[in-house]
């Protein structure tokens, strides 16, 4: 049985898609099957930032109406070995994703997979709550702004109360925090909430903190998962967040205005 | 306001009190009518429904046939969970149809009740009786949750989140921060407050006296205060 992980933040432009991609791929590169599903119907981006939108045939939607089999619709990475994409339909809209057609697929994705990442729709609409559903756990994508953690706040309150797992009085969905485009020159100056601010309204456990960095638009116009580009901040930031989603301590970077050198001080508790 | 009737280690007391109550003034004769727009206020807000006691006030369909429906109606709201408890304003044949659906009626406008009903008056007690005290809520509430203590305290041991929304008909304790709203005695317990350890509420409210961010003084910002009511109409916080 695959886990199953929805990327989500309420907000929109905050970097989902960007961080779906990454992990996905940092995922598959550290040995576990995996796959990346678009929950975005009728605004398809997760194609773009892999690299693969001139291969997509069949999509998403297609499987749910059972037009196309699973098989024929995933995409395999050609760079990392155990990847593959689901995209999402462009021509379609979120009400193409019914209750039984995302549980029966994500049931034939967890037989062959590790992870599924479920790349979540903005908004908290039919398509964020279908990606979130069936979840097992959840990573809050938010950026250091109070509009962005007000929306992240909105949607912990609802992955505790309408996920699948709440529904059935399981153990509640694992929920953790990454925080992107952090500008430790701009938290300095004050314009910025901090890491310490946000988790205290948020109060939920910290995965990693992504410097805002040109890099990430670079890779996403070429198509690159931006943990490819190893040599980059972003990259590098979303390198350690893998790690410690697969249970490794790693320092957390990118914290202190970067003259101060590139590694930051331990966070925190 | 109450009037005891009490013995000395009596198992039972009868008193008379003076509740609030809710009233469900039935503007329509026609029951589907009816059924359709309760069934839309409930989407608003169900857990404020949800076994609430109401008085039918049919002053303004006592013309009507509608005191042929009452058994039906009653049944219809008790299966969306309210407790109908009596009816007023009905004339002599809403009192028959009143017995026959198993509630009181209060006679005329006055408090005093006349239950009539057999069941009806073992049906009020109970519901007396199975309220609790407080509720406790361990996790913390988000933006766009809402949380209410019926009939008693709300405790909550965790951070309240702007955008939240805390209501009790009792006092509320934040063991935690309190950046959303909150509402104490929203059913007009004007003794009720509100505790908090760290205080950055959008709104507080003490039985309908309210104050927003906006006018509190930079002094209890962040600081552990309560939330009073003084004279009536003025809402005093003031640290721990």
């Amino acid at each position: 049985m695959a886990r199953i992980v929805v990327i989500t933040s309420g907000k929109g432009g905050v970097g989902k898609t960007t961080t779906s991609a990454a992990l996905a791929t940092g995922l598959a590169k550290a040995g576990h099957r995996t796959a990346v599903v678009d929950f975005d119907v009728g605004l398809r981006n997760l194609d773009l930032v892999m690299g693969c939108e001139r291969r997509v045939v069949y999509d998403f939607v297609n499987v749910i109406n059972q037009e196309a089999t699973l098989n024929q619709a995933l995409i395999k990475d050609k760079r990392v070995p155990g990847l593959c994409i689901l995209a999402a339909s462009q021509t379609r809209d979120k009400d193409a994703l019914t209750d039984d057609g995302v549980a029966r697929v994500l049931k034939e994705l967890s037989e062959d997979n590790d992870f599924i990442v479920c790349d979540s729709p903005a908004g908290i609409e039919r398509g964020a709550l279908m990606a979130m559903y069936h979840a097992d756990e959840a990573i809050v994508v938010t950026n250091p702004e109070v509009s962005s953690v007000r929306d992240s706040d909105r949607v912990l309150g609802i992955l505790s109360s309408k996920s699948r797992r709440a529904e059935e009085g399981r153990e509640p969905i694992r929920e953790r925090l990454l925080l992107t485009r952090y500008a430790a020159e701009r938290v300095a100056q004050g314009d910025m909430l901090s890491v310490e601010d946000v988790q205290e309204i948020l109060g939920i456990e910290l995965l990693g903190v992504v410097p805002e960095s040109k890099a990430v638009l670079n890779a996403s116009n070429a198509g690159i998962p931006v943990i490819l580009e190893e040599d980059t901040d972003a990259g590098q930031a979303y390198q350690d967040a893998v790690a410690r989603f697969l249970g490794e301590e790693r320092p957390y970077r990118f914290l202190d205005v970067q003259k101060k050198g590139l590694f930051g001080r331990l966070f925190g508790s | 306001m109450t009037q005891a009737t009490q013995k000395a280690n009596s198992p039972l007391e009868l008193k008379g009190r003076m509740m609030t109550l809710t009233v469900l003034r039935l503007l329509d004769p026609s029951v589907e009518v009816l059924a359709r727009e309760l069934d839309r206020r409930m989407q608003d807000a169900p857990d404020f429904f949800r076994h609430l006691p109401v008085i039918l006030d049919v002053e303004a369909v006592d013309d009507s046939d509608l005191h042929q429906d009452l058994p039906g109606l009653v049944g219809l709201l008790r299966a969306r969970e309210f407790l109908p408890v009596a009816i007023r304003g009905g004339g002599e044949q809403w009192n028959a149809a009143a017995r026959e659906a198993g509630v009181g009626v209060f006679s005329g406008g006055s408090e005093v009740p006349a239950v009539r009903g057999q069941t009806g008056r073992p049906r009020a007690v109970q519901e007396q009786a199975s309220v609790s005290p407080s509720t406790v809520v361990e996790q913390p509430v988000r933006s766009g949750q809402q949380v209410y203590a019926r009939g008693g305290d709300l405790i909550v041991l965790a951070p309240v989140s702007p955008g939240a929304e805390l209501l009790a008909d009792g006092n509320i304790h934040v063991y935690g921060s309190l950046q959303g709203r909150a509402l104490a005695g929203v059913r007009g317990d004007t003794g009720a407050r509100i505790f908090c350890q760290k205080f950055g509420a959008e709104l507080v409210s003490v039985a309908g006296t309210y104050s927003v961010s906006e006018q509190f003084e930079e002094s209890v910002r962040g600081a552990a205060v309560q939330v009073s009511l003084r004279d009536g109409d003025v809402l005093d916080i003031r640290p721990l």
